[in-house]
């Protein structure tokens, strides 16, 4: 095939489908949903307390999107995350404890205290890490599926982003360079409808969906609070990578329900970039509602096993708080010898 | 004089610049809304023209900047933190630092930058660099460090009135800083450092943010004698070496706090030029108080550990000054030092 092997992505033999999720497989999406909406409620409150040395950016109301992507892989698939990342790190099975604590600024931390909310990483489950840097993680990411397509592993790298980060140049490069070598990487944009404190529409020409097709990739634009759509897409976007099939790119649309960060409201200082309707308008579409009303409509699970679910997900959430607040404080020397890793063989 | 907070001395200064003139034009990411506060109210002011949010896009907010100049624009683009300087970074280093030269001199950029640096506040690493040495490094670029409300305003206004790239960082934290500020028009001319407390025994050379720490040590030294000149450079590019050298030439002592990364640091510059065209009236070592050659940790503990701090300062004043530290002139492991590999 010469030098035009990777140059023209060729449809795949055989095109995914989509499948219908089974009852315990909802029942798996639900618990997930609701440990990391649990979780960022727990963070709200100690951040309004001022119990958190740092910023939190929350992700309640946008669970369905990591939760129904991250189902699809295991701990040696990737995924690089954002300043937004408690819930990619959870989804993709990161440990709670270690989170909280980390995000306590504690020696249990996951990253021993020296990375903070901003920077979750837990190298064991895949997860590369939350990124203070916005648009970092895609060429990140397309690094790790060029290892994966390498490695010949059918393992696959996700990357998480905003509708803000698709305005960096390096997201043309990387669905540029994914495609060329068809690398196992899958985009999936989170789009929020914000950056920070500018409406999306204000900062972001066009449709970002397209963005991809112009590199005729395979492209999902999915309602991003219904987590079966976006199982869907994701399960056959992973397919196709673990398949050869290349990269492919999912939008999906929701929205952030809290603030930028926690306490926002001290330095906007009474400016406001949205409105209350608005906000109230996307309660109603809430992914993790949505999803209770569909097992409990079609009898998947009953109010009893739904209630333990509830309690289950709190109890841990309880745990992993208290932990955290009775962690050793940082090891603060650390800065001095982690830098770099010692010599090479 | 009117008290300013340092935060309103950069509105004030930017208010009266685009009054002035009407080329002055402002972008950056959520500059309308303006968090930090340095940009409240100029969109309802000046409308969208003058003022506008742009995509998240730093690689390109720079090389417009450049456009924007050659088009005979005074661009002032607000970057936020200094550490999305790196992602704008091949525009400054490739052409706003180059492109007079490049140029035969045809080309003239007054580009003013803004950005908050620093640490303190649990940012972590990408959120927390004081990244100015490497600004420093290129050439082409003047680099402005206040410490003050009357002085962000007066040099602020000067950058943009310049006819060079100049970039203005805020000192994070100390923003709500209050301060007297002249009135009427206050232009500082860049390079001229300020003496913000006299003294016979050590020069105490602070930048932007370290000024504090460095007067809140000078003052508790003085209960114990020392009497120490604090100059705060203002400018890093150009550098004021006369004020530095007079003062080195009276005190025969110079300590340099910086919470710049020690390596290529500020302060490095400082105490070599001191070392070259000083050395004869040095009587002890000098000393740079600085972060170490590491990126920031999360944890405020680790961060208190490493950012350059009073305690740091006093330890590092202390070893030159003879007879205060016990056993007389001693070298300070003043910044703790990382292994490598
Ligand atoms: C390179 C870079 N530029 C700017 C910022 C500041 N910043 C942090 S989050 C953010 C908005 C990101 O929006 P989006 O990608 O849509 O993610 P969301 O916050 O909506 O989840 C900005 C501008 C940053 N962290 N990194």
């Amino acid at each position: 095939m010469g030098t035009t092997e990777f140059s023209v992505r060729e449809p795949t033999a055989k095109e995914p489908t989509a499948t219908e999720p089974t009852a315990t497989e909802l029942a798996g999406l639900y618990e997930r949903m609701l440990l990391i909406r649990r979780t960022e409620e727990r963070l709200s409150a100690d951040s309004a307390a001022g119990k958190l040395p740092g910023a939190v950016h929350l992700y309640i109301g946008e669970e369905a999107v990591a939760v129904g992507v991250c189902a699809h892989l295991g701990d040696r698939d990737y995924v690089t995350s954002t300043h937004r990342g408690h819930g990619h790190y959870l989804a993709k099975g990161g440990d709670l404890r270690a989170m909280m604590a980390e995000i306590w600024g504690k020696r249990e931390g996951i990253c021993r205290g020296m990375g903070g909310s901003m920077h979750v990483a837990d190298l064991s489950k895949g997860i590369l890490g939350a990124n203070g840097i916005v648009g970092a993680g895609l060429a990140i990411a397309t690094g790790a599926a060029f290892g994966a397509r390498l490695d010949g592993s059918g393992h696959v790298a996700v990357c998480f982003f905003g509708d803000g980060a698709a305005n960096q140049g390096v997201l043309m490069e990387t669905l540029n360079v994914s495609t060329l070598w068809q690398l196992p990487v899958i985009f999936v944009c989170e789009n929020n409808m914000f950056s920070e404190f500018t409406p999306s529409h204000e900062v972001t020409a066009g449709r970002i969906a397209d963005r991809a097709r112009a590199f005729a990739m395979p492209t999902h634009e999915v309602d991003g609070n219904d987590v079966v759509a976006v199982w869907q897409a994701a399960g056959q976007a992973v397919e196709r990578g673990r398949a050869g099939g290349g990269p492919s790119f999912i939008e999906a649309r929701t929205y952030r329900i809290q603030g930028h960060f926690e306490a926002e409201r001290f330095v906007l200082a009474g400016g406001r970039y949205r409105e209350d309707a608005e906000i109230a308008e996307w309660r109603a579409r809430d992914p993790l509602e949505r999803l209770r009303a569909r097992l409990m409509s079609s009898g998947e699970l009953g109010p009893d096993t739904l209630g333990a679910l509830d309690a289950q997900a709190l109890q841990r959430v309880d745990d992993a708080a208290a932990f955290a607040e009775a962690g050793q404080p940082a090891d603060p020397d650390l800065a001095l010898t982690l830098m770099f890793a010692g010599a090479g063989e | 004089m009117a008290r300013r907070r340092l935060i309103e001395a950069v509105n004030d200064a930017l208010v009266e610049e685009m009054e002035r003139d009407p080329k002055v034009v402002i972008y950056g990411e959520d500059v309308e809304l303006s968090i930090v506060g340095d940009m409240r109210g100029l969109h309802d002011r000046f409308g969208h023209d003058r003022i506008r949010n742009t995509p998240i896009c730093e690689a390109t907010l720079t090389g417009m900047a450049v456009g924007l100049a050659s088009a005979g624009y005074r661009p002032v683009l607000h970057m936020m933190f200094s550490n999305f300087i790196y992602t704008g970074m091949d525009a400054i280093a490739n052409q706003m630092a180059k492109l007079r030269l490049m140029t035969g001199g045809q080309l003239e950029l007054p580009i003013t930058v803004i950005a908050g640096y620093g640490g303190g506040a649990a940012n972590a690493a990408q959120h927390s660099d004081s990244g100015y040495p490497m600004l420093m490094n290129l050439g082409g670029i003047n680099v402005l460090t206040p410490s003050t409300a009357a002085d962000a305003k007066g040099l602020l206004k000067t950058a943009i009135r310049g006819r060079n790239p100049s970039f203005f960082l805020e000192p994070s934290g100390r923003g709500g800083d209050q301060g007297e500020v002249p009135d009427g028009e206050h232009l500082i001319p860049l390079g001229t450092a300020s003496v913000r407390r006299t003294g016979d025994d050590v020069t105490l050379v602070a930048i932007g943010r370290m000024v504090r720490p460095a007067l809140a040590a000078a003052d508790a030294l003085a209960e114990q004698g020392i009497g120490i000149e604090v100059i705060d450079p203002r400018t890093l590019v150009p550098f004021d070496a006369t004020t530095l050298l007079a003062s080195v030439a009276k005190t025969g002592r110079l300590v340099v706090v910086d919470e710049a990364r020690e390596c290529c640091s500020a302060a490095s510059q400082i105490a070599a030029l001191v070392a070259e065209h000083g050395f004869d009236s040095l009587r002890a070592p000098i000393q740079r108080v600085t972060t170490p050659n590491v990126a920031m940790p999360y944890a405020p503990n680790a961060e208190a550990r490493i950012i350059p701090g009073e305690a740091r300062i006093k330890a590092a004043v202390l070893a030159v000054v003879p007879g205060k530290s016990g056993a007389g002139a001693v070298r300070a492991t003043a910044t703790p030092r990382p292994g490598g590999a």
